[in-house]
């Protein structure tokens, strides 16, 4: 037990999903290590968002157990914002609050402090993922996309979660922008002890921060370990994944 | 290990040792922010201030902030302050915090509450002008698009019009009767109760008829019509134009105002005065039954009565204003449709804005159309 909870962030086990006759997750086990940036991939529509959001409580599951730091989790999400944040793909920042509101909401909810310290944590986060102080008055539609993902970032690490669930975080990114937050989620997780658990296409975030890679195929995870375990893979649709001709280029690319 | 967060001050001369302790975390933000405050005093007091972070059992950005600030408070004008203990796990945070906030930029100037009404008032005159050039461009290339149906009249696009027709008239129907049959009946109803004092009750059904036929009918069915059809246009066209369909048209070489917002404003204008129509005979009948049931008329007194009260005048003031009604409707909704920007709120606003337009405008025109007809003497 002790150890469980000191090793791991999230355990899932024999999770079955499924939506009417169809199952999505077939019995998935799954562990985080606390600390540790997991990259999750799988095909488009294998499920990989519907097991981020099984565990966050999004979607009713049909078996199986989630922990999350060593606590069941249940259906309800009260108090969850304090277990862990998270950024969706497209940022769903609330349209009607300012940068600034957004960042403030979660801190407004879940806490009792002056609206002083409140405005200086909101810039504190603005500025610790790399926007200034003069975007904090913006609103969401006057962001550009990387901008967004970078104030829904803040938004998600607003009150300090121990867990950090990014969905697809480089997608609609330029390269160098994607780059950019592949690195300042680096940081992040270092400075804040964070445990990341991303979903993700982009094999350059995979190499570059992951430490370790799950891949998800036929609703199990196929294989997971680092990246290099994982190119080695033998299972088909890992090898078909990292061994395509985009990957294949890609990694030649960098080396 | 402390469950709760503690700041133990010793103040030696001049310098002050501050001593902070147990979790220095957001789950405790009231405490920490009384803790800090309460030694404010103490810290402004001192030349040189030490924070010892080596009691600390858990930190956030949160807690190492009020700590920063409390360094910031005590370094200012002149005087020291330094962190000692800091344990590694904490001082990559601390080394990230103290980057933070150090530019604030200068609250924007208050606006001056005048100019700021001038502004809104110019913006809504500019507004209104636009409103009205977008109108009459709409009206100028339907027209068009009209006389090129005339010219090639196989290029009327038949399949849409058809299928216009069938959603915003014959699915309309239901709806449209069962609300001008209320209508119908509660005028009957009022009528009959406060014309009982006079001894006027058979002039409900003068009351009834006319009402229904020249205004009540073709208004309460074109505002239907404007809220149910005319939204739905907006919202269809709106979310062509954000997803590029409109654009992806344009650049095949057809023109969307012919492909797109002939047929359903055509389909408007035919089906409005029949669902006008159909509303009139509605209400007509829902009235009928009140007089029966609630004031006591035989149906054929009821009918020979209006027989004498409408004549075909009354009829035609209704349904003529019917297609003119439909036009603006369709012109209000396809515009207001193609005016959504990229977002989602955009469409809702612009729905919004679609449906409310075009009531206004078909109370309007209504006012107009009062007015000419009794200028004729119709």
């Amino acid at each position: 037990m002790g150890e469980s909870q000191e090793q791991f962030a999230i355990r899932v086990r024999d999770l079955v999903v499924g939506f009417g006759r169809q199952t999505v997750l077939d019995h998935l086990s799954l562990d985080v290590r606390r600390g540790e940036i997991l990259g999750l991939v799988g095909a488009s529509g294998g499920g990989k968002s519907v097991l981020m959001r099984t565990i966050i409580g999004l979607i009713p599951r049909q078996g199986g157990t989630i922990e999350v730091t060593g606590r069941p989790i249940g259906g309800r999400t009260e108090g969850a914002a304090m277990t862990w944040g998270i950024l969706f793909q497209q940022g769903a920042l609330f349209s009607s609050l300012t940068v600034r509101q957004n960042i403030q909401f979660p801190l407004r909810e879940n806490l009792v402090l002056s609206q002083e310290l409140m405005d200086e944590i909101a810039i504190a986060k603005l500025e610790m993922v790399g926007l200034r102080a003069q975007d904090a008055d913006k609103y969401p539609a006057e962001l550009s996309g990387g901008m967004t993902k970078r104030v829904a970032l803040a938004r998600a690490l607003a009150l300090d979660p121990p867990i950090l669930f990014l969905d697809e975080p480089t997608s609609g990114l330029d390269p160098i922008a994607a780059g950019d937050f592949d690195a300042l989620i680096g940081t992040l997780q270092k400075t804040l002890g964070l445990t990341v658990f991303m979903v993700t296409h982009d094999l350059a975030s995979l190499t570059t921060v992951c430490d370790r890679v799950a891949a998800l195929a036929d609703g199990k995870i196929v294989a997971i370990g680092p990246m290099r375990e994982l190119l080695q893979s033998e299972h088909p649709w890992v090898r078909a994944y990292f061994h395509g001709k985009r990957s294949q280029m890609l990694q030649h690319e960098m080396r | 290990m402390n469950s709760e967060p503690l700041l133990l001050a010793t103040p030696s001369g001049e310098e002050l040792k501050l001593c902070p302790e147990g979790p220095w975390i957001a789950a405790n933000v009231s405490m920490l922010e009384t803790l800090s405050r309460s030694v404010g005093a103490d810290v402004d007091r001192s030349r040189a201030v030490t924070l010892d972070m080596s009691g600390v059992s858990a930190l956030d950005t949160l807690g190492a902030w009020v700590l920063e600030k409390l360094s910031r408070r005590a370094s200012s004008s002149g005087r020291s302050a330094e962190f000692i203990g800091v344990a590694d796990h904490f001082s990559g945070l601390m080394e990230e915090v103290r980057q933070v906030n150090r530019h604030t930029p200068p609250p924007a100037p208050a606006p001056n509450p005048v100019l700021l009404r001038l502004n809104d008032l110019g913006k809504s005159t500019v507004g209104a002008r636009e409103d009205i050039t977008i109108f009459l461009q709409m009206l100028g290339a339907l027209f068009m698009a009209v006389i090129g149906v005339l010219r090639r009249p196989r290029s009327l696009r038949l399949t849409s019009l058809i299928y216009q027709l069938y959603r915003i008239g014959w699915q309309a129907i239901p709806i449209v009767v069962l609300i001008t049959f209320l209508i119908g009946a509660i005028i009957a109803q009022q009528g009959f109760f406060h014309f009982r004092r006079f001894g006027a009750e058979s002039y409900t059904v003068d009351m009834v008829g006319i009402l229904v036929l020249r205004e009540l009918g073709v208004l309460i069915v074109a505002i239907m019509v404007a809220g149910r059809s005319g939204s739905a246009y907006t919202a269809e066209l709106g979310s062509m134009k954000m997803r590029e369909e409109i654009d992806a048209l344009s650049t095949m070489g057809l023109d969307p105002v012919h492909v797109l917002i002939l047929p359903r404003v055509v389909a408007l204008v035919i089906a409005l005065p029949i669902l006008a129509f159909i509303g009139s005979i509605a209400a007509l009948y829902g009235g009928g039954l009140v007089a029966q049931f609630y004031g006591g008329m035989a149906p054929a007194i009821y009918i020979a009565r209006l027989h004498d009260a409408i004549s075909v005048a009354h009829f035609e003031v209704g349904i003529l204003k019917a297609p003119f009604m439909a036009l603006v409707i369709g012109i209000v909704a396809c515009s207001e449709g193609l005016r959504v920007k990229g977002s989602a709120e955009s469409l809702g606003r612009q729905t919004t804005t679609s449906v409310v337009k075009s009531i206004f405008l078909v109370i309007v025109l209504d006012g107009l159309f009062a007015i000419f007809f009794a200028s004729i003497g119709m």
